[in-house]
């Protein structure tokens, strides 16, 4: 795994001669009512000394985590002043030359560490939008830094928390469609820096992260029965948190303050929903009961709900219950002869991203907890298994294409726009969205 | 003939003990001891081994045979677990041929089409491969020697994108023997 890279924040020293950050700063993209025009923003680095090629990788990424949102573009306009790192910053400049937000920085990059400094510019206001910045890192973690530095622009401009340095595990695809080879991987969200977990020896399923981001959970075949394993992402060592080889155990989901588990169990042919603690995986109970199948369990962020997917209606559905099985309520209704299926509760707890099968096909979509407000956010694919950005405005989800059998991944706005792949060369599914990294 | 009436009511006093030995053993219309209950499970209704139960479909396979005769694979309907006729009559034989064979153990693996979610094709793989097991107990083999486990989608037989013919062939439980020395 990469040595976590200790990144140093060091905003005071930064601020200097520059004004105080200013109130209700106009600069402001409201996501959640979907942005037709992205913002113009100007990024403007130097090397401060031994960045070289670093500093366009770097500067490349920023830009990406950027643009990839679908909020801004990367102006670079002919009649642009000039700007430096230590000087003002000609406002009616870089007004007149279209770019609304400037971003003006320093890299400087020795033989052990990568430091990145930045200030954020609102053109229209003409003041700084926050203090400066400083990001300390280990010179291999310049791609941690330089999300770093994305993500506080992007925060402070949306009012939003941000997603860039964040983790996800996938399952990494190879070979036929009938005798896939699976293994779970992390890379970082764009699609760089994959590490794989377990080996291609045996069938590996569903990977699910922790709240803390330091375990990933996942199911496997390697006894013969599906069972949960629980893998330590740092030392990249597996253990089995169920053993019991009459009874399929699988779909776990850690709860949102990381001490339970939410899983399905079979038994006799019957699959439950259980619960049980981290602490003491050797005790654990069901929450549902009856002959239908009840799976795919997750939580609301407060802990208090569990949202779940059963067929006990005679088709696919999605139930709310609290978090001791008690107040079952169905929430999905949509007619139309599909079901829905693998429902991932928003860390915002104000949506609930779901699988909806069609006859056609499958597509993925948001609704509020209590079923209303259905909104699809894909049409006519293979569309399935949302997993949410940290700050639930982001979906990750699995697309798979009918005429070569293979999966990647793709990324979508909850308002539907910006659906994109992911840059990742792996066939992948069943992606989850980790934490935003310390 | 005499002889197998004879045994019969032996049975049936053995396993009843409140009925008087001379009870008339009632004929009728072949039941099928499984009924669809909620959520489409395959729910076991009665013992296919008591008269009257007796269950359509041919039920001998030929001494020495391989196991491949008796056909090892029986398919399902969509979202279904129940066992068609066609199912039921590969079974018997199944059970026969695991008769015929005392030492060898069972594996069903159940599996589902690629429609639907991953984790509840893996439980829906799971109550198919379960209906199956049910199934050769209540023909008689000891359920000791059959395990069961689920595949969901993650093993389909054919590659389908969404053709409705070709999905069929996917929704399955495969029963696989092996011999003493394999263990279960």
């Amino acid at each position: 795994m990469m040595r976590r890279a200790a990144l140093a924040l060091l905003a005071a020293g930064l601020v200097g001669p520059l004004p105080a950050l200013a109130q209700d700063a106009p600069l402001r993209i409201e996501i959640t009512e979907g942005v037709v025009r992205p913002m113009p923003v100007t990024l403007r680095f130097e090397d401060a000394g031994g960045a070289g090629d670093l500093m366009t990788d770097i500067t490349a990424i920023i830009a990406d985590d950027l643009q990839g949102t679908g909020l801004f573009e990367m102006a670079e306009p002919e009649a642009a002043p000039v700007s430096r790192f230590d000087r003002t910053v000609d406002y009616i400049g870089w007004k007149a030359a279209g770019t609304e937000a400037l971003i003006t920085g320093q890299v400087t990059v020795d033989d052990d560490t990568v430091m990145l400094r930045f200030r954020l510019f609102d053109v229209f206001a003409g003041q700084p939008l926050g203090d400066g910045m400083q990001f300390v890192s280990p010179r291999e973690g310049w791609r941690r830094a330089a999300h770093k530095v994305a993500d506080q622009i992007y925060a402070r401009i949306t009012g939003e928390t941000p997603y860039f340095d964040s983790r996800i595990a996938f399952i990494g695809e190879s070979g036929s469609a009938t005798e896939r080879v699976k293994r779970v991987g992390v890379m970082d969200y764009d699609g760089a820096g994959v590490k794989w977990l377990t080996s291609k020896d045996d069938l590996v399923l569903s990977p699910r992260f922790s709240p803390d981001g330091q375990t990933v959970l996942y199911t496997s075949f390697a006894s013969g029965v599906p069972q949960i394993m629980s893998l330590d992402v740092e030392t990249v060592t597996s253990t089995a948190l169920t053993r019991d080889p009459r009874a399929m155990s699988f779909a776990p989901r850690f709860s949102p303050d990381g001490k339970w588990i939410a899983f399905s169990r079979e038994s006799g042919g019957n699959t439950d929903i259980w619960i049980m603690e981290v602490a003491n995986p050797s005790f654990a109970k069901p929450i549902t009961l009856g002959p239908a199948i009840d799976t795919a369990p997750s939580w609301s962020p407060d802990g208090r709900h569990i949202v779940f997917e059963s067929d006990r209606s005679g088709s696919s559905q999605l139930y709310t219950m609290r978090a001791d099985g008690s107040e079952p309520t169905r929430i999905s209704f949509g007619d139309g002869g599909g079901g829905y299926g693998e429902p991932a509760w928003s860390p915002r707890g104000d949506r609930i991203a779901f699988t909806r099968h069609t006859k056609e096909g499958s597509a993925i979509g948001v609704m509020r907890p209590d079923g209303s407000g259905e909104d699809l956010l894909s049409e006519g694919g293979r569309d399935s298994g949302p997993s949410w950005a940290p700050n639930g405005r982001v979906l990750i989800f699995t697309r798979l294409n009918p005429e070569d059998e293979v999966s990647h991944l793709h990324s979508v706005d909850i308002t539907g726009r910006n659906m994109r792949p992911v840059a990742l060369n792996d066939a992948a599914s069943d992606p989850a969205w980790g934490p935003l990294l310390p | 003939m005499r002889v197998t009436v004879t045994l019969i009511a032996a049975v049936l006093a053995l396993s009843a003990c409140n009925m008087p030995n001379d009870t008339p053993v009632a004929s009728g219309p072949v039941t099928d001891p499984y009924t669809t209950g909620a959520g489409g499970v395959a729910v076991y209704r009665g013992d296919v081994n008591l008269a009257g139960n007796r269950l359509p479909g041919a039920d001998t396979v030929a001494a020495g045979a391989d196991f491949a005769a008796a056909g090892a694979t029986v398919y399902f309907a969509e979202a279904q677990a129940t066992l068609s006729e066609e199912a039921r009559a590969t079974l018997s034989r199944q059970a026969a041929w695991l008769a015929q064979n005392a030492g060898f153990t069972a594996t069903v693996e159940g599996h589902a089409d690629e429609p639907g979610t991953r984790e509840f094709n893996l439980a829906l793989g799971a109550r198919r491969a379960t209906s199956v097991q049910e199934y050769l107990v209540a023909k008689g083999v000891e359920a000791a020697r059959i395990r069961t486990v689920s595949f969901g989608k993650e093993r389909p037989a054919s590659i389908c994108a969404s053709e409705a013919s070709c999905l069929g062939r996917n929704r399955r439980a495969v029963t696989i023997v092996a011999p003493p020395a394999a263990g279960v």
